[in-house]
């Protein structure tokens, strides 16, 4: 039905006048919106103070409801565990025996390293730790991967720096507040990691997907570099990633690409620990370095 | 079962409820975003979207046009997404659900469950377009179980939606 020309809701100047207004702020307002997010795309890094408010406030809300959550993740692993004992128990055991044989392997290797290290007299650099901190939450409503860490601004965290747990790297930080800050995480497709693979070395870029898993690329066109298990860790090129922290591992190798899962899984992380943003010892080529090798991706 | 209010606080006190109940519950959806779940899939729909596509197509009259504009403010701020996309989003829907309704003679559960559905999904994609332009974001498919679960949940959000507004207006 075609609308009626005139929408009048009665005689009354005073409503008529009303809903008008109403249709010139709605308008208004979507305009603003269309500003705000063009001023979103342009400068990232604006309103960040009151994102850095809203953080503080809002965390506290999710680091308290974290506790139960975990429990009741860990009763229902624990039911699968009951179930699957039988064939977990063998497939450990098997594991077992292969890890051991690695951990001779590693020994080895290890010696060798400090060894051929101390030949060329390198020092071992390591990351300045920042803050450990329990990661609480997740923007799960939106198409971005974001996490809310429980450090901010009074505990040394800025915007920039590499974010990990043991099992390895879990992103790195966007916004900090004064007690809180988000984490852009690995899996977000707006964020690059320049990686190695652990084996032979062939450096390849990892980005996310945005559905949990990862994309890797070789450096190096026309490469192969990935096989099914691969171990890819960061190289460092390019700064704010120390080099030989864990990334991914390689579950699906296509012709050059590889489709990888990152090994701090964010969802079972409890504790991450802020390091402060790697600076390579020497820039040589730092000029010349190709733009894909900063971790590209602006923070919204 | 309703009574007589006889009290004159009691009256005033009852004008604040049936003002404030949907927007606080409009901004509990949006806060539903903060549950203690890290997640490295989209995964929840929007309940704030939710809350106020149900509140908006159970009483037509009672918000303003521009009720898009704090709400959807309150969301950006709380859910991460960059500020102003709800804003312009939301406000979106609301002038296209007041363009609709000027069309529709009358409006049946099935027509408020489409036209919730149209919205959900366009809020969906463009703000799967917005988080591509400011660097992020992933494939459409990373966002099908989000949107599945949202159109699915609307039925649940509109009773929750009457359920309050019965509350709110003391009947």
């Amino acid at each position: 039905m075609a609308p009626p020309p005139k929408r009048r809701p009665g005689f009354s100047r005073r409503a008529q006048y009303s809903l008008f207004a109403a249709y010139v702020v709605a308008v208004l307002g979507a305009l603003l919106g269309l500003l705000l997010l063009l001023a979103a795309r342009f400068d990232p890094v604006g309103y960040a103070a009151l994102r850095g408010v809203v953080l503080d406030a809002t965390t506290p809300i999710s680091a308290g409801g974290r506790e139960a959550v975990d429990g009741v993740r860990e009763g229902g692993s624990a039911i699968g565990a009951y179930f699957m004992a039988a064939s977990q128990n063998r497939a450990m055991r098997a594991e077992l025996e292969r890890s051991r044989e690695a951990l001779v392997e590693a020994r080895a290797i290890e010696f060798e390293n400090r060894r051929l290290k101390r030949l060329l007299a390198l020092s071992e650099q390591r990351p300045e730790r920042i803050a450990a901190a329990r990661l609480v939450g997740s923007t799960s409503a939106t198409a971005r991967s974001f996490a809310t860490l429980t450090a901010g601004r009074a505990q040394g965290v800025v915007p920039g720096q590499p974010v990990r747990a043991a099992e390895g790297l879990v992103g790195r930080v966007i916004e900090a507040g004064r007690w809180s800050s988000r984490v852009l995480l690995l899996t977000d497709a707006g964020n690059v990691v320049p990686v190695r693979v652990a084996r032979d070395g062939n450096p390849a870029l990892v980005s996310g997907l945005g559905d949990g898993r990862l994309e890797a690329k070789p450096l190096l066109p026309g490469a192969r570099p990935f096989r099914r298990g691969d171990i890819l860790v960061t190289s460092g090129t390019g700064g704010l990633y120390g080099p030989n922290v864990p990334v991914a591992v390689v579950t699906q190798a296509n012709d050059d690409r590889a489709i990888a899962y990152p090994l701090a899984n964010p969802a079972r992380v409890d504790f991450a620990i802020v390091e402060a943003a790697y600076l390579p010892p020497e820039t040589p080529a730092a000029g010349a370095a190709p733009a894909a090798a900063t971790p590209a991706g602006t923070a919204p | 079962m309703s009574r007589i209010i006889d009290d004159d606080r009691a009256l005033r006190r009852l004008m604040w409820r049936a003002r404030l109940v949907p927007i606080v519950s409009t901004m509990a959806g949006s806060l539903l975003a903060l549950m203690p779940v890290v997640s490295d899939v989209p995964l929840l729909p929007s309940f704030g979207l939710l809350m106020l596509l149900s509140w908006r197509l159970l009483r037509p009259e009672h918000w303003p046009l521009w009720i898009g504009v704090p709400l959807g403010a309150f969301d950006d701020l709380i859910g991460g997404a960059p500020l102003g996309s709800a804003i312009l989003l939301w406000t979106l829907c609301l002038l296209a659900l007041d363009a609709v309704d000027s069309r529709l003679i009358w409006r049946d559960y099935w027509q408020e469950w489409l036209l919730a559905a149209a919205s959900i999904l366009f809020c969906g994609l463009a703000g799967l377009f917005i988080a591509h332009r400011t660097g992020g974001g992933g494939d459409l498919k990373t966002i099908v179980p989000q949107l599945t679960l949202g159109i699915l949940l609307f039925p649940v959000t509109a009773r929750i939606a009457s359920r309050l507004d019965h509350w709110r207006l003391g009947l």
